[in-house]
């Protein structure tokens, strides 16, 4: 198990297209060098790569700061919208309803989600619009130059050495709370985890959040950042050791005694995950979930790994009863009213 | 034989009158009278006062008055206000139980006490629902009163009621018991109106409301999307488009053929929007003053990204909460440049139902053509009140998605830049996400962008985007629904000779219901008038021959600061000293008698 995880996260797997992994890729990046979402962007570059999903089927979606730059970074052959501080999730409500075909990846911000974007991606949530929703949180506003965000710890430091009086807003908590079905926190550095992660969270039905630690090199990597490579290094423990198996590739593992479990994901692929750490914990869990994230914020470590995970919750296509046809794609006859049913409802204005 | 006759009913909100005064209005229409309608609300469910009028006119007017020659009073709390709306000779019906409750009324010499609680004791034990059927008294006492076919209304209560059954024969005995109520103790004061001058025939003719009608358009019109935020007074047309969709896209097994979101906010609302503009669906969202200003960043989003939306703004009286169930024409400036930086919007402005029904349609048209955001001013009076309108015709033809390029287009093109004005009209093609071809993909941003949609600071990059973005609106200006000037629409009193003075008239949306009773009025003083009727903006470069013309021209509006006058002033500044503002902003809808005054003041007349 644990050789063919190695195996699945650090090399492509078995391609059933002719795509190459050159097809996947974006614009140069303008981010400072060393910046976290420089390598959350490759993962999710080879995390597309490798479950095989066309670009053409893809949009990639953003709101505003560092994070929301990302977009244009991977995948060129996808569509995308950089668009407004703290509405990517809304517009992409939009964008998935038009067209239920679409594969959305939205990129987002401490800064975006979790102060002006709140109540967006809150309700996005709840109503389990089908998404992949990547924050790349460092606690800080990159772009304006270094302000505490909302997801900066209590007492950690900013580079001028001011102190965050504020409680810290914990979106992996907030999305529990809020229903999600697909909760995970990894960290911009671990490869391993973060890749069949993403690759679970785009076959997931409904919205998967990811919270990814992705350290800012220029505002928030010094002693005293509770989200700086050194700390997150140094502090983070992970639940799972994670395999992705697509649901393209014949299943040949065997399932491993005791502490190794596969979920089946919506489209039919699987994710086995091997416990590392609080093997008593359950993913079906979320009471369990949400206490075990808060003993670990209590002593100022970082629970990574897949951490809450259901399966069967009615997406917002299904509660909305949409037609299997994108609306985008209805023509003229499928929407003007017929004459006779025209008539039949303005007479209830005579 | 009386030629206008006007009513109001003061009752509390929540007491069960609005359903009696709908009825009444419609078996009006139904017996082929011309009949205006208004309702005045209060931001509340139940115990604050509210008023409706109904004004029958046989030369068409339909404007609301501020004095009525008959008032039924039956709120307490309001009676002494209400006793001065009586017009001389008028009459004054009020609740005999106020009496014991306020002993120092002054009641006119045509004041008459209504035992309602007498009257109701044979219908029902409950008090509640004699106080319930009390409106259905003043249903039958109105009825023998104005001389209607009692049969019409009683079939009107029935189609009103039709989903309860249950209590159709309780209120039709009630409608019975009024009626006959009034022939034996009111009949010396019933009226004889002379018959109309403009009937209405019902197979022709629809009694809506332009809420109703402007969701019904937006579904004819291929709205496939729908986000809103509630507010009053647009939380009926979201409602309404959600009905009609039900009604009109019957699902198949495939499911349905539209989506509508519930929002977390107007922010999110306009959002949805414009990602469901950009994937390809025709899009829109309903909304009031406070909404339209949270949706500000993303209007100007649409804007400068280019992507197709439509934002129905039922205007109400602002600033802030402002009277939030008054109407007022106050969004006009707000809507024209919606958001910061250089932004113009397209604005078009319904003046009764038939025209929202229309103008959804045609915002579709334009939003997708011009791939740009536009904003449809409705008012509270337009959206909430009922009017007599000439019926929907269901338009065959096929929608225009604009220039949107699909695989096989992109097939045949050598390359494909997004932003660039390859036919030289300022719009640009577009392809929709999905598109299954290498050359599809563009990435769409709030942020500045070259041809090819890129990330650009460029500041000749900026420039031409700004001034492509001019000269798209430019195109489209003659596009938009033309001002009309519009011919007088009743019959001329011409009793005083060759007219003295020639002015203009210029209103924009609901205001236009005042005109015809306007221009009598001032006919009557040897003025004579045109109207000229603002229906979008930007304001189209024809109007020149018009204002040229004329030494004075009256902008009436219903908001403080003459919004309408100054887009005029903006576009036509050479003219800039005819025109005089004329205004009404009080929450209620113009007044044509208070129009006329004001006019023929500044005309010194």
């Amino acid at each position: 198990m644990s050789e063919g995880t190695k195996e699945q996260s650090n090399k492509p797997g078995p391609q059933t297209s002719s795509r190459k992994i050159s097809d996947y890729k974006g614009g140069k990046s303008t981010l400072c060098v060393g910046c976290g979402h420089d390598s959350v962007t490759q993962h999710l570059i080879n995390a597309y790569f490798k479950s095989d999903i066309s670009p053409f089927d893809v949009i990639k979606l953003s709101g505003i700061g560092c994070s929301s730059k990302t977009p244009a970074y991977f995948m060129n052959a996808s569509h995308g919208f950089n668009s407004i501080h703290g509405r990517m999730a809304a517009v992409a409500t939009g964008a998935k309803l038009a067209n239920r075909n679409l594969q959305v990846i939205g990129i987002s911000g401490d800064g975006d989600t979790a102060s002006i974007g709140l109540g967006g991606f809150l309700h996005t949530v709840r109503r389990n619009l089908p998404m992949v929703y990547i924050v790349e949180n460092n606690g800080v506003y990159g772009l304006t130059k270094g302000q505490f965000s909302a997801t900066a710890d209590p007492k950690s430091t900013l580079k001028s050495g001011e102190r965050n009086p504020f409680v810290e807003m914990d979106l992996c908590s907030l999305a529990i709370e809020a229903g999600c079905s697909f909760v995970a926190r990894s960290f911009s550095g671990d490869a391993k985890q973060l890749v069949p992660l993403i690759q679970a969270a785009a076959a997931h039905n409904g919205t998967a959040f990811i919270d990814v630690i992705s350290p800012c090199i220029t505002y928030a990597n010094h002693e005293g950042s509770t989200k700086s490579y050194d700390y997150v290094r140094s502090h983070k423990v992970a639940l799972q050791e994670l395999g992705y198996i697509s649901e393209k590739e014949p299943i040949q593992i065997d399932s491993e005694e005791g502490e190794s479990t596969e979920v089946t994901m919506a489209n039919g692929s699987l994710l086995r995950l091997k416990k590392l750490n609080m093997k008593e914990h359950q993913i079906t869990d979320a009471g369990q979930t949400l206490r075990i994230l808060r003993e670990h914020r209590n002593d100022g470590t970082i629970l990574t790994g897949l951490l809450h995970w259901e399966s069967g919750q009615k997406s917002l296509i299904e509660n909305l009863n949409l037609t299997k046809r994108p609306l985008a794609h209805l023509q003229t006859d499928d929407l003007k009213p017929q004459e006779d049913q025209f008539d039949a409802l303005i007479t209830q204005f005579r | 034989m009386n030629d206008n006759f006007s009513i109001l009913i003061a009752t509390q909100n929540g007491s069960g009158s609005q359903s009696c005064n709908q009825i009444l209005a419609k078996a009006m229409f139904r017996s082929g009278r011309t009949v205006g309608a208004k309702n005045i609300f209060p931001s509340n469910i139940a115990g604050l006062p509210t008023w409706f009028t109904l004004r029958l006119n046989t030369n068409g007017y339909t404007s609301m008055e501020r004095e009525y020659d008959l008032v039924v009073a039956k709120n307490a709390d309001t009676i002494k206000e209400d006793l001065y709306k009586v017009r001389e000779n008028g009459y004054l019906l009020y609740d005999q139980e106020i009496t014991d409750k306020i002993t120092d009324l002054a009641f006119g010499n045509n004041s008459i006490p209504i035992p309602y609680r007498e009257i109701t004791k044979s219908l029902s034990e409950s008090i509640r629902m004699r106080k319930l059927l009390s409106n259905v008294i003043d249903l039958g006492i109105l009825t023998a009163w104005t001389g209607l076919n009692l049969e019409i209304v009683e079939k009107t209560l029935s189609d009103h009621f039709a989903s309860k059954k249950s209590v159709v024969d309780l209120n039709i005995q009630a409608l019975h018991v009024g009626y006959d109520y009034a022939k034996e103790n009111l009949l010396a004061h019933f009226i004889n109106l002379k018959a109309p001058a403009h009937e209405f025939k019902n197979n022709d003719s629809l009694y809506i409301d332009g809420n109703s009608a402007a969701a019904l358009g937006a579904v004819v019109g291929g709205c496939t999307f729908f986000s809103w935020y509630p507010i009053t007074p647009a939380t009926s047309l979201a409602e309404s488009f959600q009905q009609y969709c039900h009604q009109l896209r019957i699902p198949n097994e495939q499911g349905q053929k539209f989506a509508q979101v519930q929002a977390e906010d107007e922010l999110s609302a306009i959002s949805m929007v414009i990602g469901a503009g950009w994937a390809g669906c025709r899009a829109m969202t309903s909304t009031s003053g406070p909404g339209l200003s949270l949706m500000a960043e993303a209007a100007g989003l649409s804007y400068f990204a280019e992507v197709p939306a439509v934002i129905w703004d039922v205007q109400r009286a602002g600033p802030s909460t402002g009277l939030p169930t008054r109407t007022l024409q106050g969004d006009i400036r707000a809507a024209a440049h919606l958001s910061h930086g250089d932004t113009t919007h397209i604005v078009l402005i319904p003046g009764d139902p038939k025209e929202c029904f229309e103008m959804a349609q045609t915002a579709f048209e334009l939003a997708e053509k011009f791939q740009t955001l536009v904003i449809v001013l409705s008012d509270l009076d337009v959206g909430m009140n009922f009017y007599a309108t000439p019926s929907f015709q269901l338009e065959k033809t096929k929608l225009n998605r604009g220039k949107v390029l699909d695989s096989e287009d992109l097939d045949r093109l050598e390359k494909f830049a997004r932003y660039q004005d390859t036919d030289g009209d300022g719009v640009t093609y577009r392809t929709l996400p999905g598109t299954q071809n290498a050359k599809a993909a563009y990435f769409t941003r709030g942020t500045a962008h070259n041809e090819q949609s890129g990330y650009s600071e460029n500041n000749v990059n900026y420039k031409n985007l700004l001034d492509r973005l001019n000269l798209k609106l430019e195109k489209a200006k003659p596009q938009l629904p033309v001002a009309l000037m519009e011919p007088k629409m009743s019959p001329s009193i011409s009793n005083g000779g060759a007219p003295k003075t020639n002015i203009i008239l210029v209103t924009c949306g609901g205001t236009k219901q005042i005109v015809p009773e306007l221009q009598d009025l001032l006919l009557e003083k040897q003025v004579s008038s045109q109207h000229l009727r603002i229906r979008a903006l930007p304001l189209d470069n024809n109007l020149q021959n018009h204002f040229a013309d004329s030494d004075r021209i009256f902008v009436l509006e219903q908001n403080r600061d003459g919004q309408l006058r100054e887009q005029l002033v903006l576009a036509y500044g050479e003219h800039y000293h005819k025109f005089q503002s004329i205004l009404q902003y009080d929450g209620l809808p113009m007044s044509s008698a208070l129009a006329a005054e004001q006019i023929l003041n500044r005309l010194e007349l």
